[in-house]
Formats: structure tokens, sequence, C-alpha cells
């Protein structure tokens, strides 16, 4: 073996040549770009293209003035790349930032000012809001300071799951949101630390991804209005504001006042790698927090404001985000800036893939035109660290480009599915002239996918972006009074239905339609081909009270309220059953679309569809009854499932099996509970074997398979 | 802050009884201790009781120290976690990597006393 790390290898470059401000210098390496421990010092590196000088400044960590401001010699700039080592910095101590000059001059984009004191765009940690709430200190000069960061995590033998996109089950959460509330009964609420102790309840819901709103450092007090009701401060809850794109949020740390959120965060993947669980982040590559003209300089604007921001020929911010600034995603240096980002999220994180939040911009040129052959989202699918990581676009932005199912995506990218979304939640609540496209969703959305396949479509009801799934069937209209905006941000198109009463009701018909509706929901999600992903606590019908944009809403409002789990055990068992019938049956999760071709083993078709007669679908307009047989790819089994959205019962007659089948009963979300879903592999073998009354408003869900074939 | 260090042997192996904080400042001197300790190839037992902080770099010390001990065949265990310093290795996933105890010395609990004082 070899000799331990604590042999010292001596190099040159490990002396120091020059003498700047009373500190002993050389000329540091251009990459990386950022802060990085070398022998005897810290190598600083950072790009600007028009600043004409550049200046280091370093605090003792938490003071308010600087210790030293070192300006970069001309000798050490590598062509727009400032870069310095200095000697004898206790880099654990110390927080930096940079002062640019150059031009100020808006019109041609350059907003230089030496005044401001910059972070680092590739500081991998920050200080400045590192307990989630805390009141920062606005009159400091320097709010989000970038801090030096060793990246030696001891990952033992952490490899990547690889777990195929179409196994996947996706579960959005939010990192402080999940844990935060009193009755989750962990050591630390509301951080990684404390989502790590509900790792186990995780595993057995059954998802294997978990998808995090994001981590990426923002400034949760970035909010000015307040709850009308009650005077309360609002927040910044969600996070989709970054301050710092290389930095897991210290906030989310219950050590973030130590500085060690990274470590945090690296042993929470580490552990749900571990548990089988892998982990995607949602990035926000579209916009950052610095704002428009009238928004705070934080650190790209100030570094060099024309390359990093689209900006029109006045030199005003193109605002295709709808929160002021829109990044220039498709320039070569903020294309590198973002691979590097990912790159290092996969590397030094172990991170698993990426949800792109509103990613259409990602396809626009600087002057917000879409590019047919975006070099950006090229650049990502074809990378060798990304090479493996799933990659899911938002396929939209707020500058009206809709491109779900026509995304760039280079045999890479998947989509967030809105068109899936919107047609399955308008079936539910029985609107006529849906069977047919209902048909096209539930199948993959062949539509929208014909070359990419099955996985290319994550099939959601619900996100952190609109009503959660207990309020999709509670409220016909947003209630977002408690916003302070006059309840008109959010979106008005749900189609949601309130089953009879808006709002919490005692009427026990309502609340059991309620209920069932949940249940009917989550059925047709899980028995879909294409992705599916849940959207944290709708197994347990968390409620957001109507509010269906609980952005700024760090409260109960957003948080998981775990005494829901007992509460609601009848939906989460639901939920639990409906996740482990995924898995149990491979042609649910079929990569290819399905062609109604027979199949030689069986003789039935890949897919068939059905109305309440056998082989014959109504696919008329006033139509709300569609029943969907899916045959085995390798064991040989099939899956009925019937989705009645009607207000009245139909007799179902059920095609014939072949081969010794007969039909066994899975779930009917017409029944009560226990008997309206079975345990996997113990369904009950149908009496009548070929007819099934379906309830009003009720899926059915079938297995043809073998008596014997029991677990 | 410093950091004091005193090492004792006994039959079973080396005890070493840190006093203060494990910093980025401290941590070099501990390792310059810890590491002939390792190389002896004997027991060792690291004293916590008495150690108020310890940093990020820190507990990166304690880890050097392990992979160390684990490169020679030698157990290290640590000893006397209060209860902060526990939280931030346990939240960091660093004690997963260790065996603790309790503190085992009155000489050890003498010195937390004192430490404690001089941190008031």
């Amino acid at each position: 073996m070899s000799e331990p790390a604590s042999e010292q290898v001596l190099r040159v470059d490990a002396y120091p040549t020059h003498e700047v401000g009373g500190y002993r210098v050389r000329a540091g390496k251009p990459f990386p770009f950022g802060a990085n421990v070398v022998p005897g010092g810290v190598s600083f590196s950072v790009f600007s293209d028009q600043a004409t000088s550049m200046t280091l400044v370093i605090y003792k960590r938490g003071e308010p003035e600087p210790m030293a401001e070192l300006e970069f010699p001309q000798e050490f700039r590598t062509g727009s790349v400032f870069a310095m080592t200095v000697f004898g910095l206790d880099h654990e101590n110390i927080e930096y930032g940079y002062r640019a000059d150059g031009p100020y001059d808006p019109v041609t984009g350059h907003r230089f000012d030496a005044r401001q004191v910059l972070s680092d765009p590739y500081a991998r940690l920050i200080a400045g809001r590192d307990v989630w709430g805390v009141e920062p200190d606005r009159s400091r000069g320097y709010q989000y300071r970038s801090r030096v960061c060793l990246q030696d995590f001891d990952w033992g033998d952490d490899t990547p799951l690889g777990i195929p996109a179409e196994d996947l089950v996706v579960y959005e959460t939010h990192v402080r949101g999940f844990t935060r509330h009193p009755s989750s009964q962990v050591t630390a609420p509301g951080t990684f630390a404390g989502l790590r102790e509900k790792i186990p309840y995780l595993k057995e819901l059954g998802i294997n991804c978990i998808e995090l709103l994001p981590v990426f450092e923002f400034d949760e007090s970035d909010n000015p209005r307040t709850n009308p009701e009650t005077g309360e401060q609002l927040f910044d809850y969600w996070g989709y504001n970054t301050v710092s794109f290389f930095a897991p949020k210290a906030g989310y740390a219950a050590t973030g006042r130590y500085g060690m959120q990274g470590d945090e965060f690296r042993t929470l993947i580490k552990d749900l790698h571990a548990a089988g669980i892998e982990v995607i982040l949602d990035v926000v590559f579209n916009h950052t927090a610095e704002g428009n003209e009238q928004g705070p300089t934080i650190s790209f604007k100030g570094l060099d404001n024309a390359t990093y921001y689209m900006l029109t020929p006045e030199g005003y911010y193109f605002n295709f985000s709808g929160t002021g600034n829109t990044v220039n995603c498709n320039h070569p240096v903020v294309r590198n800036f973002v691979l590097d980002c990912l790159r290092h999220w996969v590397a030094d994180y172990h991170i698993d893939g990426f949800r792109f939040d509103l990613a259409a911009i990602l396809g626009r040129s600087a002057d917000g035109t879409p590019l047919p052959n975006p070099p950006l989202l090229e650049l990502l699918a074809y990378d060798p660290v990304l090479r493996h990581t799933k990659l899911i676009a938002e396929a939209w932005d707020a500058g009206g480009l809709y491109e779900v199912g026509n995304f760039p995506a280079y045999g890479r990218w998947a989509e967030w599915n809105g068109k899936y979304r919107d047609t399955v939640r308008s079936f539910l609540k029985g609107d006529p002239g849906i069977t047919g496209e209902l048909a096209t969703r539930i199948a993959g959305s062949p539509d929208l996918y014909s070359t990419r396949g099955t996985s290319a479509s994550v099939n959601f009801l619900t996100a952190h972006d609109g009503f959660s799934l207990a309020d999709l069937v509670s409220y016909n209209d947003k209630h977002n009074e408690a916003n302070g905006e006059g309840n008109n941000d959010g979106g008005n198109d749900n189609a949601s239905w309130n089953c009879g009463a808006e709002g919490p009701t005692d009427d026990p018909g309502v609340n059991a339609l309620r209920l069932r509706q949940m249940k009917n929901a989550l059925a047709v999600l899980f028995t879909s081909q294409g992705i599916p992903m849940l959207l944290s606590g709708d197994e347990v019908a968390r409620t957001q009270q109507g509010n269906n944009n609980t952005y700024c809403q760090d409260n109960e409002l957003s948080w998981f309220d775990w005494s829901q789990v007992d509460e609601n055990s009848e939906l989460l068992r639901f939920t639990r059953e409906m996740i482990a019938f995924r898995r149990r049956h491979r042609e649910l999760r079929s990569t290819s679309h399905p062609t109604g071709q027979l199949r030689d083993t069986l003789g039935l078709p890949d897919i068939s569809w059905h109305g309440e007669r056998a082989w014959q679908p109504d696919w008329s307009a006033e139509s709300r009854l569609l029943a969907v047989a899916r045959c085995g790819t390798g064991d040989d089994d099939v899956v009925y499932a019937a989705m009645n959205s009607h207000w009245e019962a139909h007799d179902l007659e059920l095609p014939a099996l072949p081969g010794g089948r007969s039909w066994h009963l899975f779930a009917d979300t017409g029944a009560e509970a226990p008997y309206d879903i079975r345990t996997p592999g113990a369904e009950l073998e149908l009496e009548n074997a070929g007819k099934y009354l379906i309830g009003p408003r009720s899926v059915v869900i079938l297995v043809g398979r073998t008596p014997d074939a029991e677990l | 802050m410093t950091l004091n260090v005193k090492e004792r042997r006994n039959k079973a192996g080396t005890v070493l009884v840190a006093t203060g904080e494990i910093n980025s400042e401290t941590s070099g001197s501990l390792l310059q201790s810890l590491l002939p300790l390792v190389r002896e190839g004997r027991p060792l037992r690291i004293d916590l009781t008495a150690v108020t902080y310890v940093s990020s770099a820190g507990l990166r010390t304690l880890l050097v120290v392990y992979r160390e001990a684990q490169h020679a065949g030698v157990a290290v265990t640590l000893y006397g976690v209060s209860e902060e310093v526990r939280f931030v290795m346990s939240a960091t996933g660093f004690l997963d990597f260790f065996s603790t105890g309790e503190a085992e010395s009155a000489a050890a609990k003498a010195a937390a006393k004192t430490a404690a004082k001089a941190a008031r």
C-alpha cells in the first residue's frame, strides 16, 4: 500500500513569489474557478471579461470590516481570469469576496462598482444566512459571504444507484417543510439531518427517488410582504431565488452555524443512497436573486453583467422568468458555469439528477429567441460527468414558451408532463370529452414522446406549485389571501373540484367522496406509463387550506403534519400498496409505447381498450368510463384498470383471459377500507369471472393471473 | 483558544486526553500527537471530555486519525464526547466512523470542569 497522506511532499508552487498588502502570494491557477486549498495557502480564481482591475477582499469570519484587500497584480491575470494564491490563511476562519472595477454604463450592459464587495459565483460555502429565519444585519456592507471549503468528504463505498428512469417513483419534497412541523419528532426539525431521520418512512412508502425543492443558498428573508390577516413576516420559503449556485443552503443544516452544511447534506445523500433512494435537485438557472435594475448587486451584476444576463438593446433586463432578470444561458461562458455547477453537484455531492425550473429559457438565445439546437442543452446531455444523471425539464417559461413534447432532448431529457396533469385532473372531476386524451396520457403520451419513449414523461397530478391533492378535491377556487397579494397570485386554471362544499366540511358524504377521489387520482397515476411523481404529503391528504401558491408560507400551510400519518392511515396504506403494485408489474413501466399488437405468448395485445363492453371502448364526448388492459412483458400477467369518473355505477364486462388465468381484484376505490386495496400478489379471485360492477367515481384494478401464482 | 493534550499509557492501550477546541488552528498539533501513537499499534482512546468545540477541520483531523488507524489495524475509540459535539458529529456523519464511549478518567472530568470554567 502507499504511504499515508501525512507524508509531506514539497512543491515549488508551495512557496510565495510576491508580497501584496503584507501577504505572501504567488500567481494562482486559473482553473478551477473559486477558492481552492493548495499546499500552504488558498488559490483564488475569478473570471471577469471587462473588469479593469480586481481586488480580493478577505474578512476574519463574521467581522464587519475586511482584514485585507489584495489587488491582483497584472501578471496574475491570464486572459480574463484573475488568479492568486495567498499563503498563511486559516481557511476555516475567513470569508472572502471581490471588488471588480470597470465601466459603469448600463446602456452597454456594464454595471461595475468597485465600492461593492461581490460574492464568488463559484463559492462552495456561503455565510450570512446561517440559521433559517434569523433576521439579518442589513447594515453590513457584504451580506452573502463566500467561504473556503475542503472537498474531502469520505463517501466510503457510496456509488450511484443508477435506477433505470422507467423504474423511478419520484417524491417531490422541501427540506425544511418535511420535518419542520413539531409533530415530526426529529432531533433537528427542518434540516438535512431531520430529513435523514425520516428515511425509514420514505423507504416504507416505497418511493426510490426524492426531488428536493431548491437547496442552493437563497435568502429566505428576501420578501417584503406580511400576512394581511396576522401581520406575520412572509418568507421566500420555496427558494427559487438563488444567491449562490455552488453552495448548499446553510439554513437547511442543523450545523449551518458551524459552516458544516456541506457535510450534513452529503451525509443525507449517502444515507438515502444506502436506503435505495436517489436524489434529484430542483435547480434554477433561469434567473438569479439579483433581480432587475432595481435589485441588489450580489455577484454576477458586478462581475460581468453583460455576460451573465440577457439584456435589451437599451441595457435593461429581459424578463422571461417573471422575476426581473433572465440568465444568458447560451452564452459560452455561462454555459460552462452551468456545466461546472452541475458537475460539482454530481461529483462532490453524488446527486443523481436535476429538475430544471422554467427550462424553456435554457433553449433561448441572448436576445430571447428560441434556438433550434440549444448548445447548453446539448452540452449537458453529452457531458461525461453528467452522463448517467437524470435531466428533467420544466419545459415552459414565463415568457410564453411552451415546449412540452417538443423540448430539445438529445435522447436524454425528460419533461414534467403538464398535459398529463391537466388531462387526468379534468377526467377525474368528470369533464366530458376527455376519454380519448386520457388514453393517450396513461399510455405514456405517445403523441408527445413517440421517439423518446415513455420515460420522457414525468407524470404528476400535483406539485409544489399548485394545489395539494387534498385541496384539489376540496376547493373549486384558490384561496391565497395569506400571501398578501389580494388573491391575485397563483394559477387560476386548476381543474379542481370541491366535491360539493368549498373547504373543510363535516358532511360525511362529501368527505367520503374526497377520499375516494384522492384514491382515484393515485390509482391512475401509478398505473400510467411514464415516471410517476408524488407530491410530499399527498399520501396523507396534506392540505394548504386552498392556497395554491405557498411560496412564501413558512408555517403549517406548507409543512408536513406528521399527525396525519396516523389520521389518514387509510390513504397512506392505499398509496403504499399502489407503489408496491407498480414495482411488481413491469408492463406498467415499459419504456416503449404500447402498440396494440398481439403478444405471442399470451395471445393478448400489449395494450387494449375497453368500456362497459369488453373490447369496445366508448370514445364519445359523453363517455366518462375507460378501461385499459396491459399485457405482461415477461411475467405474463395482465393488469386491467377501469376508470369511471361518471356519477353513476356501470356494469363492466371483463375481457376473457387465456391460459387458465382468471381475474383477481387488487383495488376498488369504491369499496370500504380495508377492502379498497390488497397487498400485491394477494389479490382476491373474482367469483363472477366475466363481470364487475364499478361504482360511481371509482377506479377498479384487476390482475389476470393463474390462481396459484399468489405470494 | 488553545488545545492541550496529555497522553497516558496503561495495559489496555494509550489514552490521549485533549482539553480545549479542535479547529483548523489546533488540529495540526493534535495530528502530530496522535499519528505516532497510532503507529505504535496499541489500542488508542481519545478522551474528548474536556473538548468544548470541534470544527469542520477538527472533525476531518479525527477522521484522518481513523483512516491511519484503519491502515495500521489499530482500534481507536472516542471517549467523553459532549452532547453538542456528538450532535454535530452525528448530523455530519462523522460519528458513524467511530466507536465511542463514556469519559473514563477522573482526570478528564476534572479537566472538563476547568475547561468549562475557562469558557465562562
